[in-house]
């Protein structure tokens, strides 16, 4: 398995060597800077294409087929066409807090982006809380979308945003019962070694049924912190017009939308993290000669397909499922998901406690 | 000139300084965007531009308002478990050395969590009214 940190130390090598310590940190921290921004843009731009296609698929169009092979580059001419729109800022906003909304949705995704294991040695944030710090960044968003609907000044963007707060606030309890059903069962919070400790199997075969209950949660409750699929309350658009980012014009408006699919790849991201094994390749113990094979697979690819199929899981639901009522939504979180996360918390902890598992 | 001496050496002390740099690019990647955009877009003006959206009608009154409390209920009880959840994660850390005491313990104050959200349940704070 290729260990992505021989390159990183050996460019830090190559740039001690040639001139002092503080400017080779400096180099090393534009580089990631640079190599995070590109991945953080090229990512949304090739999800915004395939959840086109997708959509299209799923309901007999062909999409997007205009603008290259395939129309490969549509989501390129979107990018420059929302570029050259112009920004439009109402009169009675609030326009330092109007401003200030995009930073934060931003800021949200990108810090848990960083925290992303994209390969071996190939992560930029690898904190001992490591799945903590996630949690906590990732609640900054709200923040970001109560702001931007409360600064518009308009009923349609207030409505989205308290719906959107009162279900991103609700659904991410689900998500902290099920990350600590997984750190109850592998005893630590960094990332990194989360991954390593799947050597032997995924979390998932090895975790018995409280980890099959605790990713169906993730999973549900994962779909509704992006705003997305059945729970697009939001920015239900047969009510709202567009929920909180109604008086967002241009790239404005963009920053919301880049974020959001960004968020979606976050949260694939952290459900292979947890729960499929991040980068490490599909061991089972005993098979030797299985897993050397699997081994030559590189991880990056591994990490990427498993995202890539969360991601299209989470895309399958928006069009199998109609959109919920915010009571409805309130109630399948507060009277079940709660309730049963508890109740699986509790199970892992017996299950590990006693050493009932593989 | 201490201070900001003072800040660096805090940052790396605490390991932050990775965390620095992707706070950095994200806030780069918002303002670049922002003055691309500046830069390239059109401008013209017109006071039709300022209103909030509707159906074409002026809108009737602020929206900033006294809203729903509904909302708010859910808020304060988010509070309660998001609390806790920050008490469980040092805990689910080390359960494994801890053994059966260690679970008996967080029964104890799981129960007392749960009984308040059964309360909540029972008063009808969990309803949608």
């Amino acid at each position: 398995m290729f260990d992505f940190s021989i390159v990183t130390q050996w460019i830090d090598a190559l740039l001690r060597g040639c001139m002092p310590e503080w400017g080779a940190l400096l180099i090393e921290f534009v580089l990631i800077g640079v190599v995070l921004l590109l991945l953080y843009t090229l990512i949304a731009l090739a999800l915004i294409y395939g959840e086109r296609k997708i959509c299209a698929f799923f309901q007999c169009r062909l999409g997007p087929n205009r603008v290259g092979p395939y129309g490969i580059f549509q989501s390129v001419a979107d990018m420059i066409k929302i570029l050259i729109k112009e920004l439009i800022t109402i009169r009675k906003s609030d326009r330092f807090l109007y401003n200030l909304a995009p930073y934060l949705v931003i800021l949200a995704s990108m810090l848990t982006f960083g925290c992303m294991p994209f390969g071996r040695g190939l992560q930029v944030l690898d904190f001992n809380i490591g799945v903590f710090f996630i949690m906590a960044v990732s609640s900054i968003g709200v923040l970001g979308i109560l702001l931007a609907g409360w600064s518009s000044n308009n009923k349609f963007t207030l409505i989205g945003a308290m719906r959107s707060g009162a279900q991103m606030v609700s659904y991410e309890l689900s998500i902290g019962l099920s990350m600590l059903t997984v750190v109850v069962f592998a005893g630590t919070m960094q990332t990194s070694q989360l991954i390593l400790l799947q050597n032997r199997g995924w979390f998932l075969f090895t975790g018995h049924i409280p980890m099959w209950i605790a990713f169906i949660i993730y999973l549900i409750a994962g779909t509704a912190e992006t705003n997305r699929g059945p729970f697009d309350l939001p920015e239900a658009e047969s009510e709202l017009t567009a929920g909180y980012h109604t008086e967002y014009s241009g790239i404005h408006f963009g920053f919301y939308y880049l974020a959001e699919y960004l968020n979606m790849f976050i949260v694939a991201g952290i459900a292979s993290l947890l729960f499929l094994g991040g980068w490490m390749p599909l061991h089972i113990g005993g098979w030797t000669a299985f897993n050397t094979v699997m081994d030559y697979i590189p991880s990056v690819i591994w990490f990427f397909g498993k995202t890539a199929v969360m991601m299209f899981i989470i895309m399958w639901f928006k069009w199998t499922f109609p959109r919920l009522r915010i009571d409805q939504l309130l109630h399948l979180e507060w009277k079940y998901l709660v309730p049963i996360g508890f109740v699986n918390l509790l199970l892992m902890v017996v299950i590990t406690v006693f050493g009932i598992h593989f | 000139m201490k201070f900001v001496t003072n800040a660096l050496n805090w940052i790396n002390r605490m390991n932050l300084s990775l965390f620095v740099v992707v706070f950095l690019t994200g806030i780069v990647l918002v303002t670049a965007a922002l003055a691309i955009a500046w830069l390239i877009s059109p401008r013209s003006y017109n006071s039709q531009k300022g209103e909030a959206y509707e159906c074409g009608i002026p809108t009737h009154g602020t929206s900033w308002m006294q809203f729903k409390a509904g909302y708010y209920l859910f808020a304060i009880l988010f509070l309660m478990f998001d609390v806790e959840t920050v008490l469980l994660f040092p805990w689910a850390v080390i359960v494994r050395d801890l053994g059966v005491a260690g679970l008996g313990e967080i029964l104890f104050f799981l129960v007392i969590l749960v009984l308040g959200l059964a309360y909540a349940w029972k008063k009808g704070a969990l309803e949608w009214k």
